[in-house]
């Protein structure tokens, strides 16, 4: 532990210590109620009645709690498929991501092709460039694509394809690669080994954190979209969770919809707590783009 | 990583005993180029699609109008239409507001917060978590608990029972226009700190220990060290999220789309961004839209070239 702005030695002895923990305590209750007391309020309001949310004041606890409510939301807005289209989305955006984004990085940090610079710079300026100013053109692509003249609409290419094109996981798999030794990839080749072997059994075994830390954002990203799935999943068969509450929350009641929205977070939370390590070194690793 | 220091080490070099011809080696180099590309051609077309197309197609589509599947150019028509719409120097306005409004709000607290953080010895994960976990939300699910729950203009809403506890005067959130904006920043802060709260304790724990000490030593306080020490070491990191965080603000669309409606009360919460999905996606004006995506992007750039300005500067 190194010395941060108050020193050790001043929080271990006397007053010094009596301080440290009554603002410990105060930190620990004002941080619960703050980011846990909401979510609370969220999962036992829509454990209420219609009655019980409406009156003054309000309850802490719900008096009859009852799952009417997520059992609505559950089947009228049918939960399930959502769910379902969802997870198949993200699952299919783990898999193209891993696949063109490692093999793009592989490329960039260890086959160095002619113009591979200028391939980079290129990726890596998109960053700069703010979603909402090319949803627009984006979307016109999608509905129409140059040369094919097919359309993207309602299929879930609509949702791989452009997440591939993430520059910040080319970045952060290109600087994972950088810092593996170019001798054992030498060896590799003088062992005979195509560069698709050397990617296979050499570079993916010692790159499972990086690559654990993309699919978890790849997933936590498609569970929370929700402009670029609204526009081009129209059709209520292949909407996202998101969208489709967001569609049905005009005339469902509010504690309907916010069961659904509980019901919707719970796979994002359950990630989190299982990988917040790595969510969390992965955050600060490659840092900026959120 | 451990994986990586475990790695055999081959010091050992292929030894090359025979020179290959000149025309060997450039076959060699040819092959060497175009695998290189086969394992690029994935991700090439998915950023020449998705990325590198549309942003210049979305130059060339505001100065162009299609009717009818027949498209003319109209040279500065789609920037005047959008221009004289009455929503534009509300929506930029509105706008405008939000990021002032997220920058003291959302930029201050995430720096109090992590400084805070960084001098507890106890409980650093379980505050870490209770810090991102909003992050980790589908922004529709939490912003569907604030409209309904949080900002339910009854007292019988969490803000309003909280407010009415201590006595304080009771708010209309989402129906008052003065509201409206404080309100958006307030969840959009909840549900998006916990990166910043992160990256900045990061950047803390960088900072040497020995600084803090010759600061004390020279009999400066707590704030002193925090204006001398903390904020000086943490000056690029403070600047970068910023940026980061204007270019985000300046975006901000699912908080008026959901809290508000899109509009909100008395055109207070109609965004830049709303205005955008509004041409482009319900008045069928395609190219207005993309007109005002220029527009945006050009205020963004004017931005980050005042940011660079100002970084590079003190160097």
């Amino acid at each position: 532990m190194t010395r941060t702005l108050i020193s050790q030695a001043q929080i271990r002895r006397g007053r010094g210590r009596y301080v440290y923990w009554a603002a410990l305590v105060t930190v620990l209750i004002v941080f619960t109620l703050v980011f846990i007391g909401p979510l609370y309020w969220m999962v036992t309001g829509a454990l209420k009645s219609g009655q019980e949310i409406a009156q003054t004041p309000p309850s802490l606890f719900p008096k009859h709690p009852e799952t009417k409510n997520y059992a609505d939301a559950w089947n009228n807005l049918n939960l399930a498929k959502l769910m379902f289209n969802t997870f198949y989305y993200a699952i299919g955006a783990v898999f193209f991501q891993l696949v063109f984004d490692t093999a793009a990085a592989y490329a960039l940090s260890k086959l160095r092709p002619i113009l591979g610079n200028v391939v980079l710079a290129l990726m890596l300026a998109t960053l700069m460039i703010p979603a909402m100013v090319v949803i627009v053109p984006q979307y016109v692509t999608a509905i129409d694509l140059p040369f094919v003249h097919a359309g993207l609409l309602d299929s879930p290419w609509a949702i791989w394809l452009p997440l591939v094109a993430n520059a910040f996981n080319i970045f952060l798999l290109k600087r994972f690669f950088d810092s593996i030794p170019e001798d054992l990839i030498a060896a590799a080749m003088v062992d005979g080994a195509t560069p698709l072997r050397t990617l296979w059994s050499i570079i993916l075994p010692m790159s499972r954190p990086i690559l654990g830390v993309v699919s978890i954002f790849a997933i936590t990203y498609v569970w929370k979209d929700f402009l670029w799935p609204k526009l081009v999943m129209p059709s209520p068969e292949t909407r996202t969770l998101s969208v489709g509450i967001y569609a049905f929350s005009g005339g469902t009641p509010m504690n309907v919809v916010v069961a659904a929205s509980v019901i919707a977070a719970i796979p994002t939370v359950v990630i989190f707590l299982i990988f917040q390590r790595n969510i969390m070194s992965g955050l600060t690793a490659g840092s900026v783009k959120g | 990583m451990a994986t990586m220091t475990s790695a055999p080490e081959t010091s050992r070099r292929p030894r090359v005993y025979a020179r290959p011809s000149a025309r060997t080696r450039r076959g060699r180099k040819l092959r060497d180029n175009l695998t290189g590309y086969a394992f690029l051609l994935g991700a090439i077309f998915c950023f020449a699609l998705f990325q590198w197309f549309p942003m210049i197609r979305g130059v060339v589509m505001s100065f162009q109008h299609t009717r009818r599947g027949v498209t003319t150019w109209v040279g500065f028509d789609n920037f005047v239409r959008i221009v004289q719409d009455p929503s534009f120097w509300t929506a930029w306005k509105n706008t405008f507001y939000f990021t002032g409004l997220a920058l003291v709000l959302g930029y201050a607290v995430p720096f109090v917060v992590a400084i805070l953080l960084n001098e507890f010895r106890h409980f650093k994960g379980y505050l870490r978590i209770l810090v991102y976990l909003p992050v980790m939300l589908p922004p529709a699910s939490a912003l569907f608990l604030f409209k309904y729950y949080a900002y339910d203009p009854s007292d019988a809403g969490l803000f309003n029972a909280v407010l009415k506890f201590f006595h304080l005067p009771t708010s209309e959130w989402m129906q008052s226009p003065t509201m409206t904006m404080p309100a958006m920043v307030i969840a959009s802060t909840w549900m998006n700190m916990g990166a910043a709260v992160l990256i900045y304790l990061a950047a803390l724990q960088n900072i040497p220990g020995e600084l803090y000490e010759a600061a004390e030593l020279d009999g400066a306080g707590l704030l002193r060290r925090i204006w001398n020490v903390t904020i000086p070491q943490t000056r690029l990191i403070l600047a970068l999220l910023a940026m980061l965080q204007i270019v985000a603000t300046m975006q901000v669309f699912i908080e008026p789309l959901i809290l508000a409606n899109g509009a909100g009360t008395q055109d207070s919460a109609t965004s830049v961004a709303y205005l955008i999905y509004q041409h482009g996606f319900f008045q069928n004006d395609l190219n207005g839209a993309a007109a005002l995506g220029v527009i945006m992007l050009l205020v963004l750039a004017a931005f980050s070239a005042v940011y660079v300005r100002l970084t590079t500067k003190q160097d």
